[in-house]
């Protein structure tokens, strides 16, 4: 199989250009006729069921949720950056493209990351004409920050709450449109299976969450628009329901998996208390900005935090890392805290967090402006852990984020099926091996307003002409029984422990050996064992209740199963990948310092892989740096 | 820490509940409500029962699908909080919890402790919306806005929807959550151009979707996990009137 990127001629700044001037078009009639089914209502979904809806298209969305509205872009806090220059601080589309190029290690793909910097401004015109109340300066213009790996402030914020404020534009968009008649929107419906006819994606099998019945759709273009799947983790800052399923399926029906193994790790978010956890709070990056992050210099210090003289404090990220210091891009300030803690200097009850202190910022700024930066971040840090975080340091300890990995795309977001595309974060196209903070909703917005519905129609053009699918294909009945047969399979097996039971075990070997610091003996190890859960998991696992009615526990054990496909195939992927970057951090490939050594002499691409049952094949996108030259990444 | 769980049970909307008692042992401090309930299921698996249905997505406080009535309060003992940001630690050794779903007509149950809450949907379909195509906005900066009308326009678009104001208001009013959204939209100048049609029918949809009025005791306020006041009602009321005879 090759691999076309199918990246436009020209100089990086006119390549988007040239793509929309030779791109085909569809006449407004002819669009009415085609229909498009999108996966996931999140900024990226709701972005583009509602845009592609507004072109024209029929438009059916579909989300696991109650509501559109719920869909966990809704948790972004800290913000969403954008190359406007409004604090004429140096910035520029070139300067955006360059960070985000660089925080991600080099391994993305120069032509999109730059159109993902060059679309970013007209985004924030248009979220601010939706109605997005991003925060504003006295005089009434829009007020910006900084966030990690980046000198310049080119962020946008509404409070700390931006990907709800984003979100609840993107979904009253949408429901705009529903009530225009163009979109069909589909709550508490999961997506189990991608129907493919003639090697284009037709459709999909969607299992309804409250009757339990499985339906079937026809569609001449399918985007899944899934989110991440860090929940592989289970410990992890994603929302409960957040799901690998919809891109595994994919997967198994050939769409091939870009970088599965890239992600990130988020360095503030609040340490796990106990065995029961489910979830990692989020406190924003954005925190950085003011907070101070250190740990006493004592090891094992049992004194309280304010007990502790200044002198005895390290500001490790300050000491490392001194021209960006508190900072620093979130994969090497997640390792230095792991190194941290490590290495003894952690804090808290488990001695698993490091401080983030905000003692300093209020002596100089006065506790009201810190009240208006990020009060809304102090109280739920109050509400979840009791304390509070203006009288003594937060304490804060990392955990699985953000997936860089996902569906391989070119150019116009299409995967290796045609007809079948990834928008947001479901895709690998912009972050490389590490994200910016702030681009998630960046990225997720300007694929599904921008870019999609300009690509999308270079495809569809060709199938006007053709038959529109019916449900009634036999590919149809073959999903549909596949499906059956696989949740009647999950059902039978009536064992003895539950589905949390293995999360929490496949959760513990990937943490242990595909987070923050990997090594080729841990991995080989966690591919055993993550086999070894999978075969306990079919011949132990117990699901009550029954598929015709709204059964949470079969839910689970339906998105665990391919979590732990998917886990293998994650270790796969970091074994196969002997270098450091971004967020892959191999622990045989460091400098003393313990800084990344990256190879670019022999890992300079995009690991593609292709599901053959039970193994996968990998395919090289090799990348081509025609405008950059990639660079040691340094933040000292 | 061991309490006892009084449970509603409800197989679908047509059936009949029922309050069962679960005795729950093993709990800690640190756990979270749901957590807790979560810990609940996975014995109920094993002791080969149907799981309890309950709803919950991000479960930090912002995506708004989790909610239940706990002990006879709209997600538990604390003002505005939402129910997953509840913790055990909110409780005693020995504690009875009464846990039961929404109460409203027009948030039918589905199973358990599970709601149907798209009535909100369809209000915000009326209207909650400013109708601009992608790619004709004009320059953020064009158009300022001050510093104070964005605070208060954040406020009020704060809202997660979860329909605490709802199943705690003794008439089962919706008009925080529309009020919420009219404000935050009809304040903004670019929400201003469609701002009498949109108070007219959000309203009229609250009404057809079968809320009951406002008697304005504020119920509401102190439940809302993001503390919307009830200013924005008698706002939109001022709007609604507004709009009729300007509309």
């Amino acid at each position: 199989m090759k691999l076309d990127s199918k990246i436009p001629e020209g100089k990086l700044k006119d390549k988007w250009r040239n793509y929309q001037v030779k791109s085909q078009l569809i006449n407004p009639a002819n669009k009415k006729k085609l229909n498009i089914i999108v996966v996931g209502s999140g900024l990226a979904g709701a972005g583009a069921a509602s845009t592609l809806a507004e072109l024209g298209y029929d438009v059916r969305c579909f989300c696991y949720q109650d509501s559109a509205r719920r869909a966990h872009s809704v948790a972004a806090q800290g913000g969403i950056n954008a190359a406007k220059n409004y604090q004429h601080d140096g910035d520029s589309i070139y300067r955006m493209f360059y960070d985000t190029l660089k925080g991600g290690d080099f391994r993305s793909r120069e032509a999109n990351t730059y159109r993902l910097a060059e679309l970013s401004a007209p985004l924030i015109d248009h979220f601010v004409q939706q109605g997005v109340p991003f925060a504003r300066e006295y005089g009434g213009t829009l007020v910006n920050r900084s966030f990690g790996g980046v000198q310049v402030q080119r962020t946008f914020y509404a409070r700390g709450q931006t990907g709800q404020q984003l979100l609840l534009a993107a979904y009253s968009q949408l429901y705009k449109m529903v009530r225009a008649k163009k979109v069909e929107m589909f709550p508490r419906s999961e997506m189990l299976d991608l129907v493919v006819i003639d090697g284009k994606a037709k459709g999909i099998i969607v299992r309804d969450l409250v009757s339990g019945e499985l339906k079937r759709y026809a569609a001449d273009a399918v985007v899944l628009a899934t989110g991440g799947y860090s929940r592989v983790f289970r410990l992890s800052t994603l929302a409960i329901g957040c799901n690998g399923s919809a891109l595994w399926k994919a997967h198994k029906k050939g769409a091939l998996f870009g970088a599965p193994s890239f992600t990130q790790i988020h360095p503030t978010a609040l340490p796990q208390s106990s065995e029961a956890q489910s979830k990692l709070t989020l406190m924003s990056e954005s925190l950085r900005n003011d907070g101070r992050i250190w740990v006493p210099k004592t090891k094992a210090d049992t004194r309280k935090a304010n007990d502790i003289p200044e002198e005895e404090r390290d500001y490790y990220l300050e000491r490392r890392y001194p021209s960006f210091g508190n900072l620093a891009p979130r994969d090497i300030a997640s390792r230095a805290a792991k190194e941290r803690i490590d290495a003894g200097f952690g804090v808290g009850r488990l001695k698993n967090a490091v401080y983030l202190d905000f003692k300093h910022p209020i002596e100089k700024y006065g506790l009201e402006t810190i009240k208006d930066r990020y009060g809304n971040l102090f109280n739920m840090y109050k509400k979840i852990t009791g304390i509070d975080a203006y009288k003594e340091p937060m304490q804060i300890s990392p955990a699985a984020h953000f997936s860089m990995g996902g569906l391989w795309v070119d150019y116009e977001l299409m995967t290796t099926i045609p007809g079948l595309y990834a928008v947001g974060e479901c895709n690998f196209s912009d972050h490389g091996a590490n994200r910016l903070g702030a681009n998630s909703l960046l990225q997720a917005s300007v694929d599904g307003y921008f870019i999609l519905p300009n690509t999308i129609n270079n495809y569809l053009a060709s199938e006007i002409n053709t038959d529109h699918p019916t449900t009634s294909h036999p590919e149809f009945d073959k999903a549909e029984k596949d499906t059956k047969d696989y949740i009647e399979k999950v059902l039978a097996v009536n064992g003895t422990k539950t589905v949390d039971h293995f999360h929490r075990e496949l959760g513990k070997v990937m943490w242990q050996e595909c987070a923050m610091s990997r090594n080729k003996t841990g991995l080989e190890k966690a591919i055993t064992e993550i086999k070894i859960i999978r075969e306990q998991f079919w011949c132990d696992v117990k699901v009550t209740g029954n598929d015709k009615e709204m059964n949470t526990e079969l839910e689970k054990a339906l998105r665990l199963a391919d979590f732990i496909e998917l886990g293998i195939l994650m270790c796969t992927d970091a074994l196969e990948r002997e270098e450091s970057c971004g967020a892959h951090f191999r622990e045989e490939f460091q400098t003393e310092e313990g800084e990344a050594i990256r190879v670019d002499k022999d890992y300079s691409y995009v690991s593609a892989w292709e599901y053959k049952k039970d193994e996968f094949k990998l395919h090289k996108e090799v990348l081509e740096f025609e405008f950059v030259k990639p660079s040691v990444r340094s933040y000292k | 820490m061991k309490v006892t769980f009084k449970i509603w049970r409800q197989e679908g909307p047509k059936d009949e509940g029922v309050i069962r008692a679960y005795e729950v042992d093993g709990l800690t401090e640190d756990m979270s409500f749901l957590e807790a309930l979560d810990h609940l299921n996975e014995l109920l698996v094993l002791k080969d029962e149907k799981v309890i249905a309950y709803e919950y997505d991000c479960r930090e406080g912002i995506c708004g699908q989790c909610g239940v009535f706990i002990n006879g309060r709209a997600h538990g003992p604390h003002d505005n909080m939402t129910t997953c940001q509840l913790h055990m630690r909110s409780f005693n050794d020995g504690d009875i919890i009464v846990v039961e779903p929404w109460r409203a007509a027009s948030f039918p149950v589905i199973k358990d402790l599970v709601v149907d809450r798209s009535a909100f949907d369809r209000i915000i379909e009326q209207g909650a919306y400013i109708s601009t195509k992608t790619g004709s906005a004009p320059e953020a900066n064009a158009i300022p806005v001050p510093k104070d009308i964005s605070d208060r326009v954040m406020d009020a678009a704060a809202c997660i929807g979860c329909g605490a104001c709802v199943a705690t208001c003794k008439n089962s009013s919706a008009a925080l959550f529309t009020s919420a959204k009219i404000n935050h939209l009809n304040n903004l100048p670019q929400g201003k151009a469609e701002e009498h049609k949109r108070s007219a029918e959000m309203t009229f949809q609250m009404e057809v979707e079968g809320f009951g009025s406002c008697t304005f005791t504020g119920a509401c306020e102190v439940e809302c996990p993001e503390g919307i006041s009830i200013i924005n009602i008698a706002e939109m009321n001022a709007r609604v009137i507004k709009s009729k005879l300007l509309g």
